[in-house]
């Protein structure tokens, strides 16, 4: 069998830098190929020369796609014989419809003239392909992120697809709608469509791929190929990483203290639909020097409990008590929780957590501004010690301090975040999905700063929707389901199955 | 990562990165020299001429001074269009309480400065509280405070003002030192050299080099500073024989302006609020990403407030210049200065969709325009072709800025 796809001595140079050498990958018609590596190792870089975004002539090495040297300008070219990219951040436009966004820049049209009976029948034929029942006129923005990804790839069938290159396609989805997007994938298989799957979660990878390609330092390290052995998280980790991660949460001894930080009975209403109650009384509370944590399903409401506690980032309505070291806290302000001692680091780093185009240093004395400044004037020198301080502590991987956060990998912009708030040096930090899209060298790190915080007696909530996280790091849990708690329990006596089982049950029970 | 990271450690091995990422910043300084040096071989000479020096100030002090608030509000992610017409209002209750109630020209400023700020907190309500988008309520104040100025003159010229208030635009700094030096050096020079202007044209160059070179030291010891020294050096010698040319120009017809040191003490203190102060941060906080800047704990409506509060003022202070320059008010004072504002402020890198916008490139875009204006002033170019140049230019600079983004 001859590959679709073959890339032979990929090598790509940034001023400076050898982001990829002499990569190597080959993927057949109708596999499954997933690719892995730590961040910065390069696998985004290789999708950008295959796709084209970097054009033929700014690498070295040769494409050669079915059977013929390739060499393309522009995306549009590869997207023509079929190599569609589904990105990260989905394309779509939230104010427009399925249809319209599916043939977006392609409409069936005569001398200009739409012809919509058209694009609505092959709307929903495509949709019945990706197993999305929603009509085509169904706006994107009421479509749930799964949903989303679903109409993605509908966009990508309507053009063709013949090698379809998925980039952390099921980082922002539930259990069910991620284990259906990789069955997708299999039925793309048994219908010839090859994929290139780039995934942070190994088992999703060890379940569904064919082979796997993995990369370290832009440098092609092997490719497994999953029907020859029998493929396990840690022989992966093994191979990316090119040591044994024996242990993949740092150890700690936990000193749990007073109760910190306590909600009772918190009721908060939908922003937008009045009447319609997101959060149904929830009552929690954080001890000084413990990690709790948050388990749930996406849309069991942790991101809106967490953000309307802090100062009511969201919602409406709000109702319910709060206290902050045994006083009722007013939490009605952002200004008054920080004042209180919150911090909420949020889920979207980049898009709520980050000034992108400013530096290293104003990122993190955003939050405590009065820290480094006196009288309204920023003391330049001070200024420039907090932020060396954090970077080195941290160790925020960067050419220095003016170093813009639009240019830094995803974890060191997380630890750009968490520095932020370190230094708003808060009693309680709320830390939701702190380590989502990052590699494993930053998620222990990251896991390490959360233990020293512990450790020096601040409560931290952690909300995370990976299971093994919160094991492995957490004191006590909460589950979260449908905008309660249903179920406490200390981490020790705590599983997966017991948390999915909790949350089955009250689904159970709804009915 | 470890790609980003090395490529900005190239840059800071080597001059030609920083060069090429700071390109921006040198290609407006050498447009304003190049149009400069245009003009005044154009000109045959006039241009640079010092009773047109001293006019091209005058012209422009108020452009840039409406600037420094127009740069704060665009970086907050606004836009005023007001401003034209308050200079017209603010000239024009000036002109009322002094002509016709007689009032000292004193508490006439404070009031006018007064009327301007609470002009601008009107509309900074409607923009930072009501969530009005800025560019329909200025609209709104464009037309309602143009149509006031022309209610409150009954559309006629009010004037002329006291000498004293006049000479906020056409006064020149007292001359202390020069009877003793004039003494001394005779008359080679001329008897009517002006040397406290001279002295304090390079008195203010030295300053300039004293203290960016110890920022520059600083910053070199704290590895925040990339700029190479030879560009550095090249950039403040430049401002330095700059400062000093135009002191000896200025000293050599009748000193330094008014305005001018208005202007000037000015343009140093939103150096220090965009720079150093908290207030200036978060406005660039703000303007650069919104929800991150109020996830902080940032009173975003406030700041908002603040900046169209300060146009205000700042358009209040433009509209007395400007009266005190014509002397008088008149229904159309201030017509379409906003135009002249928000273009100083993209032509100077200020970035439509906020966040971004130095006060030094602001100011040079200021200049940009003015040097225009006024060159083709005294070549004669009809006023219609003048909109026509400018026009281009704008599109021109915000083009080239855009491409230079794209490539990087």
């Amino acid at each position: 069998m001859t590959a679709l796809l073959e890339m032979r001595g990929i090598s790509k140079t940034f001023p400076g830098v050898k982001a990829l050498r002499n990569v190597n990958l080959a993927v057949q018609a109708g596999e499954i190929h997933a690719i892995c590596g730590e961040n910065g190792a390069g696998k985004s870089t290789l999708m950008k020369v295959l796709s084209g975004v970097y054009p033929h002539g700014s690498y070295e090495g040769d494409i050669i796609y079915e059977g013929e040297q390739r060499q393309f300008a522009g995306i549009s070219d590869s997207e023509r014989l079929g190599i569609i990219i589904i990105h990260q951040e989905l394309a779509l436009v939230p104010l427009l419809s399925i249809a319209e966004n599916i043939f977006l820049g392609h409409e069936p049209a005569k001398m200009g003239v739409i012809d919509w009976d058209e694009a609505f029948r092959r709307t929903r034929e495509l949709l019945a392909k990706v197993g999305l029942n929603e009509q085509p006129t169904a706006l994107i923005t009421h479509l749930g992120v799964g949903k989303q990804q679903l109409v993605e790839i509908a966009k990508a069938l309507a053009k063709k697809v013949r090698l379809l290159i998925l980039d952390e396609p099921t980082a922002s989805l539930n259990e069910s709608d991620s284990a259906a997007l990789l069955e997708l994938l299999r039925e793309f298989r048994r219908q010839g469509i090859a994929s290139i799957l780039i995934s942070h979660k190994l088992n999703e990878l060890a379940a569904v791929a064919d082979f796997i390609t993995v990369l370290r330092d832009g440098t092609t390290v092997e490719t497994i190929d999953c029907h020859a052995e029998e493929i396990s998280e840690a022989r992966i980790i093994r191979s990316m990483v090119g040591r044994e991660m024996s242990e993949r949460y740092p150890h700690r001894v936990p000193r749990i203290g007073d109760t910190l930080f306590e909600i009772r009975d918190w009721r908060v209403e939908h922003p937008q639909h009045p009447g319609r109650e997101v959060i149904k009384g929830v009552s929690l509370n954080i001890r000084a020097g413990e990690v709790v944590g948050i388990a749930g399903l996406m849309g069991a409401g942790r991101t809106e409990l967490a953000m309307s506690v802090f100062g009511r980032a969201y919602g409406r309505h709000i109702a319910g008590q709060a206290f902050i070291q045994g006083r009722e806290a007013d939490l009605s302000s952002i200004q008054k929780a920080v004042a209180g001692g919150l911090a909420y680091l949020t889920e979207d780093r980049k898009n709520l957590g980050l000034i992108l185009g400013e530096d290293i240093k104003s990122n993190i004395t955003l939050a405590n501004l009065a820290g480094v400044s006196r009288y309204g004037v920023i003391d330049d020198h001070g200024e420039t010690e907090v932020a060396e301080q954090y970077r080195s502590k941290l160790n925020i991987r960067s050419s220095g301090i003016l170093q813009k956060a639009l240019n830094l990998s995803g974890g060191n912009q997380q630890k750009v975040v968490l520095s932020k708030w370190l230094f708003a040096d808060p009693c309680v930090l709320i830390l939701d999905e702190p380590t989502r899209g990052i590699d494993i060298g930053a998620k222990y790190e990251i896991y390490t700063i959360i233990n020293d915080l512990a450790a020096s007696g601040k409560g931290v909530l952690v909300i995370s929707s990976e299971m093994p996280e919160l094991l492995g790091i957490c004191d006590r849990l909460y589950v979260m389901n449908e905008g309660r708690l249903i179920d406490e329990m200390p981490v020790h006596e705590a599983s997966q199955e017991k948390i999915m089982a909790a949350i089955m049950r009250q689904h159970g029970a709804a009915r | 990562m470890s790609q980003e990271v090395a490529r900005n450690s190239g840059n800071d091995a080597n001059g030609a990165g920083f060069w090429k990422s700071n390109l921006r910043e040198y290609g407006l300084l050498g447009s304003l020299l190049l149009i400069m040096a245009l003009f005044e071989y154009l000109t045959g000479g006039v241009l640079l001429a010092p009773v047109n020096i001293t006019n091209l100030i005058l012209q422009n002090s108020y452009i840039v001074i409406m600037a420094l608030g127009m740069l704060l509000i665009i970086v907050g992610g606004n836009i005023d269009l007001s401003v034209g017409s308050i200079v017209g209002f603010v000239g024009a209750i000036a002109a009322t309480m002094m002509v016709d109630y007689k009032m000292p020209w004193v508490p006439v400023v404070g009031l006018s400065l007064v009327v301007g700020g609470l002009i601008g907190a009107a509309q900074g309500y409607f923009v930072a509280y009501a969530k009005i988008p800025s560019f329909i309520v200025t609209l709104g104040g464009m037309l309602i405070f143009r149509g006031l100025t022309g209610n409150i003159l009954l559309g006629q010229f009010v004037g002329p003002f006291p000498k004293d208030f006049q000479s906020i635009s056409s006064g020149f700094i007292p001359d202390f030192v020069s009877p003793p030096l004039l003494a001394i050096f005779g008359n080679g020079i001329g008897p009517n050299f002006r040397w406290t202007s001279m002295l304090i044209g390079v008195l203010g160059a030295a300053l300039l080099i004293f203290t960016s070179a110890r920022r520059w030291r600083r910053g070199r010891a704290h590895a925040t500073e990339t700029e190479p020294f030879a560009l550095f050096a090249g950039k403040n010698a430049i401002f330095a024989i700059l400062m000093i040319g135009f002191g000896y120009l200025l000293a050599s017809y009748r000193g330094l302006p008014n305005v001018l040191i208005i202007m000037g003490a000015l343009i140093l203190l939103y150096m220090f609020v965009t720079t150093r102060m908290t207030v200036g941060r978060r406005i660039y906080a703000l303007g650069g990403n919104r929800m991150a800047a109020q996830l902080t704990g940032g009173t975003s409506e406030r700041v908002i407030f603040l900046t169209f509060v300060n146009m205000g003022a700042l358009a209040g202070l433009a509209g007395l210049i400007v009266a005190a320059r014509l002397n008088s008010a008149t229904p159309s004072a201030g017509n379409s200065f906003e135009l002249d504002v928000i273009a100083a402020c993209f032509i100077g890198g200020a970035s439509a969709s906020g966040g971004v916008g130095k006060v030094m490139g602001v100011v040079i875009g200021a200049f940009v325009m003015g040097v225009m204006n006024n060159g083709m002033s005294i070549l004669g170019i009809g006023i219609y072709w003048q909109y026509v140049v400018k026009g281009l230019v704008l599109l021109a600079a915000v083009y080239v800025d855009g491409y230079q983004k794209n490539k990087t």
